[in-house]
This record gives C-alpha cells, sequence and structure tokens, in this order.
C-alpha cells in the first residue's frame, strides 16, 4: 500500500473535516473503553496477569531463535512446511508460489495485519488470484477498496450507513428494497454471500495471534468464526505470521489469551479461538491437504537488541489506540500506513524508516494513557521518545524546530542570562496582556493562538518578586 | 536525609518556567501551603526548566546538562517540590535515564529524584495534611493531568484538600482523566489535533456546570483556559494551589471574561 505518513499532518486536517469519521470515532471512545474497563475490574488478578504476560514474551524474545527453530521443527514433524521471509516481497512470492502450485484462482483470507504490511490483496490481484477477505470489517473495507483503519475493528471509521450503502452498490443481485438498516441485517447479507467464497476457495491464508514452540501449533482469536471455515475448507491452508509471535508453550498461551481479548474488546475471551497444527491427519474429519508456514522478519530481528525490542511483545490488541486521544482525534488512516496510533507511532518507523514515519512518535502528548492499558506492558511513550532521539541525531527535525529549540536550551542551560531575559521581557508582556489579560493573537504563537487564546503573564516573574521579598526579609532582620 | 526529629524540613522549591514566567500567585501559593506544612522553603535561583522541552523533542544532551545543574542546585534540601505533575515527573521519574552508563551521576540523579515530590502529593503522602483551612464558595471542576495522574498516582490528594475548603463543591467532569491536548510543544507542533482534543475536554468541562476549573499543572491549564476563553466560555480557570492558599484574589488564568 503507499505510504502517506509523511503527509500526517495533512492527512490529519483532513481527517478532523471529516463529518462521517468524526462521528465514527465517537463509537471508538463509547464502545471500547467502557468494554475493557468492565472486563478488567470484574478479574482481580489483572495487574498480575500483565506481569505474567509481559514476561513469557520477553523471555520468548530473548530465546527467539531457540524457540523459532523449535517450533520449525514440530510443524515439520506434524507434515507442514515452513518458509522463512526475510522481506515483504520474499513473503509475497513464497505465497503466490504456493497458491499457483495449487492452482488457486480464489483465496479466503481471515483477518490479518500481517498480510496488509506486505500488501498480499494487491500482489495477489495482479497475479490473476482473486483475494476474498472474510473478516466482516475486512470485507467491507476490501468493498471499499480501503485499508483498515484500526488493527482489531478494520472498518471502526465507517458507520453503518456508509456500509448500507456499499452492499447495496456490490450486493446488486439482491432485491433493491430489502431491509438493510439494522447492523445484523448486514452482518447476516455478509455471511450469506460470503459462505459460497469458502467452498470455492483453493487456498485459505489466515495470520496467527500466537505461534506455539511446544507444539508447532498456530492459534488465531476471532469472533465470527471466519477464520475456520477459512483455514478448513480450502485444500492449502497458509498462515502468514510475524517471527515474534512466538511463545515457548500452549501454557503461556491460555496466560496471554487471559490479557488479550479483555484489552481488546472486553471480552473474557474472543468467541474463537482456533489452534491448527499441520495438515489433516489420516482419520480427521476435516482439514486442509497442505500446511504452510510464512514466517516473516521484515525488519524485526532488527529491533532485538535496541530500545524498540519490547515493542516486539506487542500482542496487536488495540488497546493502546482504543484510549489514544491523537487517534480519537484522527483516525487510524491519518497514521499513513498499515498500523496506527501508539503502537503504530513506534512500529512504523522500525519498519518503514524514521524519515518517513518520524511524524508518528511525534504526534503525542506523551499522556501515557496506551502505556497504562498496554496488556504487555510496552513503555510506549518511552519509545516513542527513542524515535524523537534518532530523529534529532540525524537531524531529521525541521530546521525551525531546531533553531528554537536550540535557542531555548541555550538560555535554558544559563540560569543568570534566562533570569535576566525573563526579568526584561515578562513584564513588558505581562504589560501588554492589558484588561483582559489575555492574548488573541502574538507574533511567533501562531501555533498557539491560531486555536486558543494565550493567557498573559501575570506580572513580573516569580524570580524577580522572590528576590525583592528575600531582601526585604533580609532587611527587617529576619 | 538531612532531616533531625524536631528540625523542619528544608524544601528546595522547584517553581517551573511556566510559573515563573506566567502565573507567580501558584509559587507563592505553594510557599505558603509547604510552609503551613512545617516545612521551610528556599528558592535557588540557579533553576530554569525541567528540561522536558528538550527531552521530549530527542535532545538528550541539553536535557542532561539541564537535569546536572538542577541536581546541583537542589542536592542539599530534604525534599524538592515542584507544583506541577509533569516537572516533577520529569525530575523523579525521567533524570536518572538521562544518565544512564556514568554510574556516578546516576546514582546522584537517582538518590535526588527520591527526595522530588509534586505539590499536593507531597503535602498530603509526606507531610500528611488532610485538610486546609480556607473558605471558598464555587463549585469546581478537577482535571487530572496526564503526568501527574499516570507517573506520579496523583488523583485523591488534590480532591482530599479541596474537600476540606469550606463552601467549595466538587463536582466531576467527564473523563478528568483523559490528556486535555496541551503535550508542551505538541500543541504547537500539531495543533489542529491538540484543538481537536482540547475541544472535547472543554465540552466536558462546560458540561460539568462548574463556575472555576482546577487542575495541578499550568500548561494544561493555559491550554484550557486559552481554549474556554476563546469559546467565550466564563470558566475560570485556576491552579489547585491558589485555592488551597486562599489565594485567589489575582484574575483567573486569562482573565476574567
Amino acid at each position: 500500500m503507499d505510504i502517506t505518513s509523511p503527509t500526517f499532518k495533512a492527512n490529519a486536517r483532513v481527517a478532523l473535516a471529516d463529518g462521517q469519521l468524526q462521528k465514527a470515532l465517537g463509537n471508538v471512545r463509547a464502545g471500547f473503553i467502557d468494554k475493557r474497563r468492565k472486563a478488567v475490574d470484574a478479574l482481580p488478578e489483572f495487574e498480575e496477569l500483565r506481569d505474567r504476560a509481559r514476561d513469557i514474551k520477553n523471555h520468548a524474545l530473548e530465546h527467539l531463535d531457540l524457540y523459532l527453530e523449535t517450533y520449525e521443527a514440530k510443524v515439520l514433524s506434524s507434515g507442514g512446511t515452513v518458509h522463512w521471509a526475510e522481506t515483504a516481497g520474499q513473503a509475497r512470492d513464497i505465497i503466490l508460489d504456493i497458491c499457483r502450485k495449487a492452482d488457486a484462482r480464489t483465496v479466503t483470507k481471515g483477518k490479518s495485519m500481517i498480510t496488509e504490511e506486505i500488501g498480499l490483496n494487491d500482489f495477489l490481484e495482479k497475479n490473476g488470484i482473486r483475494p476474498v477477505e472474510t473478516d466482516l470489517g475486512e470485507y467491507i473495507i476490501q468493498l471499499r477498496g480501503e485499508h483498515p483503519s484500526h488493527i482489531i475493528a478494520p472498518a471502526v471509521h465507517l458507520n453503518k450507513e456508509q456500509v448500507e450503502a456499499d452492499f447495496r452498490r456490490v450486493h446488486d443481485h439482491l432485491p433493491d428494497h430489502r431491509d438493510l438498516s439494522e447492523p445484523e441485517a448486514l452482518l447476516g447479507e455478509a455471511r450469506r454471500v460470503l459462505r459460497s467464497q469458502y467452498f470455492e476457495a483453493d487456498v485459505g491464508i489466515t495470520g496467527a495471534n500466537f505461534l506455539v514452540a511446544e507444539t508447532g501449533t498456530s492459534i488465531i482469536v476471532t469472533n465470527e468464526g471466519n477464520g475456520d471455515l477459512t483455514q478448513v475448507l480450502p485444500r492449502v491452508h497458509v498462515v502468514v505470521a510475524s517471527i515474534e509471535k512466538i511463545v515457548p508453550t500452549l501454557e503461556d498461551v491460555s496466560q496471554i489469551l487471559r490479557v488479550l481479548a479483555r484489552s481488546a474488546t472486553g471480552q473474557e475471551m474472543s468467541v474463537y479461538t482456533t489452534l491448527s497444527t499441520g495438515p489433516r491427519r489420516k482419520g480427521d474429519v476435516d482439514g486442509p491437504d497442505e500446511y504452510h508456514v510464512v514466517l516473516l522478519d521484515n525488519g524485526r530481528s532488527s529491533m532485538l537488541g535496541t530500545e524498540f525490542q519490547d515493542m516486539l511483545r506487542c500482542i496487536r490488541c488495540g488497546a493502546c489506540m482504543n484510549h489514544c486521544p491523537v487517534y480519537h482525534a484522527v483516525g487510524g488512516h491519518a497514521y499513513g500506513w498499515v498500523y496506527p496510533g501508539p503502537m503504530g507511532a513506534v512500529l512504523t518507523p522500525s519498519l518503514i524508516g524514521v524519515d518517513k514515519g518520524g511524524h508518528l512518535p511525534n504526534a503525542s502528548t506523551f499522556c501515557g494513557r496506551c502505556e497504562s492499558v498496554c496488556p504487555m506492558r510496552i513503555p510506549l511513550p518511552k519509545m516513542m521518545r527513542h524515535w524523537r532521539e534518532r530523529e534529532f541525531e540525524r537531524g531529521l527535525n525541521p530546521a525551525t524546530q531546531r533553531f528554537g529549540l536550540g535557542l531555548w536550551a541555550f538560555f535554558a542551560r544559563r540560569p543568570r542570562l534566562y533570569r535576566l531575559a525573563a526579568a526584561l521581557g515578562i513584564p513588558v508582556l505581562s504589560l501588554l496582556g492589558g484588561r483582559k489579560r489575555r492574548f488573541a493573537w502574538l507574533p511567533f504563537a501562531g501555533g498557539w493562538t491560531r486555536h486558543r487564546e494565550l493567557p498573559a503573564p501575570e506580572s513580573r516573574t516569580f524570580m524577580q518578586q522572590w528576590r525583592d521579598r528575600e531582601a526585604v526579609a533580609r532587611q527587617a532582620g529576619r | 536525609m538531612n532531616e533531625t526529629t524536631g528540625s523542619r524540613p528544608r524544601i528546595g522549591l522547584f517553581v517551573t518556567c511556566l510559573v515563573d514566567l506566567f502565573r507567580p500567585t501558584v509559587g507563592f501559593a505553594a510557599v505558603k501551603l509547604i510552609e503551613d506544612s512545617g516545612c521551610t522553603v528556599e528558592v535557588p535561583m540557579a533553576q530554569t526548566c525541567c528540561g522536558q522541552p528538550a527531552y521530549n523533542s530527542g535532545d538528550r544532551a541539553d536535557a542532561r546538562a539541564i537535569a546536572e545543574a538542577t541536581i546541583e542546585a537542589f542536592e542539599s534540601f530534604d525534599y524538592v517540590v515542584a507544583p506541577s505533575g509533569s516537572c516533577a515527573g520529569m525530575l523523579k521519574k525521567h533524570y536518572p535515564g538521562l544518565f544512564k552508563g556514568d554510574a556516578a551521576w546516576e546514582a546522584r540523579a537517582t538518590a535526588f529524584s527520591a527526595r522530588v515530590f509534586e505539590l499536593v502529593s507531597f503535602l498530603v503522602d509526606v507531610r500528611g495534611v488532610r485538610s486546609v483551612d480556607v473558605k471558598r464558595k464555587a463549585r469546581i471542576t478537577y482535571h487530572d493531568s496526564c503526568s501527574g495522574l499516570r507517573e506520579l498516582g496523583i488523583r485523591e490528594q488534590p480532591r482530599m484538600l479541596l474537600s476540606s475548603v469550606k463552601g467549595l463543591k466538587l463536582v466531576e467532569m467527564k473523563d478528568p482523566d483523559v490528556c486535555c491536548g496541551f503535550g508542551g510543544t505538541f500543541c504547537v507542533k500539531y495543533s489542529d489535533i491538540s484543538n481537536a482534543i482540547v475541544e472535547k475536554k472543554t465540552a466536558s468541562i462546560d458540561a460539568a456546570g462548574a463556575e472555576t476549573l482546577l487542575a495541578g499543572d499550568l500548561g494544561c491549564l493555559m491550554n484550557m483556559a486559552g481554549k474556554l476563553k476563546r469559546e467565550g466560555s466564563t470558566v475560570e480557570a485556576r491552579h489547585v494551589a491558589e485555592v488551597l492558599a486562599g489565594m485567589d484574589e489575582t484574575p483567573p488564568i486569562g482573565g476574567w471574561k
């Protein structure tokens, strides 16, 4: 997909002026936050579980090579195939090759952010293979030619009236007068339309929430059951997953699952937790003939051992963006690539470069709400700050910004000079504040005064007044 | 700790740059509250800013230089107190990390950080203050600034002290814990997004039906007050210390009307 992260500011302005989007974003604030709160409050050991989940992933990341090799051996022994892809391009080629060997014309897909990351749908289409998204949200945005705006609720930027219009436009074989006013009706229609696609598909592609080293199992959690149909009905099942999805044991997964759904949707568990280990065995009632796992690196191994390693703990629950005031304001598309919100602000520069993704870690107030809800205790603001440091070191911030900062730092490092400048400037500014005690406009303060008044300094500086007070006290012989 | 039984702890007041420049009353209110809690207050002249503008812009070298100067100016005190959760959070939670790999300075910074407190939490948690002896007839609403709330755990302390102010009624706004959109340089670098965030905040403030907005951080207050004034709201904004110290004759932040 096209990367528009460099124009984040302009994207944000468009998003802020988009009435439909703003209405839809209201649902994010109202929907996810209260539900998570309730689910968390109902589980006294939730905070302890967060620690354990963090520790499990930290351990797995410290021994990633070991667990990946164990996992590969287990997949092989269960009759599956493991493909290693260093780059997005390699992953696409591997998947295309599998599809061609299977003589595939239609591919069904479970929800997968990794396939977004590698731009799989476009690539398959260009090569004459029709990908069909089966997750309702993904299906909707595929109809619209869009990309997900949220990692677990891909169509959260839309209102149901927009979806209704899309369904009427695309499902033109259905009667015009049908009632689609309720979300249930939209869901029912999507189910009916998608049902036949599952049987037509030659290959089913899913992502993975976890890869279990102990057993060679890949696990997806879903709410619609579409993932199961995607991976069980076609002859070939392809799992595409990035390497940091690995966890050592099934017991570890069950620990992390306890924080995942609660953090994501406020459910105790997702409706479906689906485990798949290799192709159909003799005597199995269903399952694919072939089982492939494409393990993607795409820049992750270069995060290991850096200040960004903690980001690899992310389990893609979306809690950070659900609680982010910036995400609430601009939605996911403004971020300009696959991963939005705070997790995207850290991950995107890692994967596409800070020269392109630099706005994202800057566009944060560091309010810390993301970190406070992250089930994996990822210090998101701290890592955004690390990106700002990298940017600063490489001189990537705008010249005006660097100049302003340099000027400020020059004074801030020289207390005497700073006091002198303040003692000269502040009383004047205070006087200019007049009776209103504020400014509607001030030179060089346009960034502030465009949207708000600037309160005027109250009087002389505190330091000036304090020195006077001390002098008076000394004279009085205190 | 230098504190000895019977003597009054010596407090170094970290004024914060915004209070120094824009709202000295908050500084004097802080001095009064700290003194009333049985401490002596000094104001080292060698202070400027906590260094957040540099630190949060990725400029670690300047942030560290400012941190060194601040530690040098303040490390002889029993406690360092700042009328801001954000600046206190910087001194307490972020200074040690600036000296990673420099064991001597890191130890100094860690020892310093342990003695840093935000004003209201210092009064309640360290000095055991449970009430203040002031009157103010008003309905107020309180905004929890992010750093104070999430880095320093300040939530109940200001509400406890405010509940002891005679005549004061606290009405909670919706989502008092959600960011006001200030974010330091964020509010000018991404002013449109900041505006969208503060608009939601001022809507919550207005809906609460209070006459006065209080908070513990001047940055957030200037942002919210500036927006309220631009919108023509009559809600007046003040730092919580002004009300707790009974020093509220000065015009509110951004003026009366």
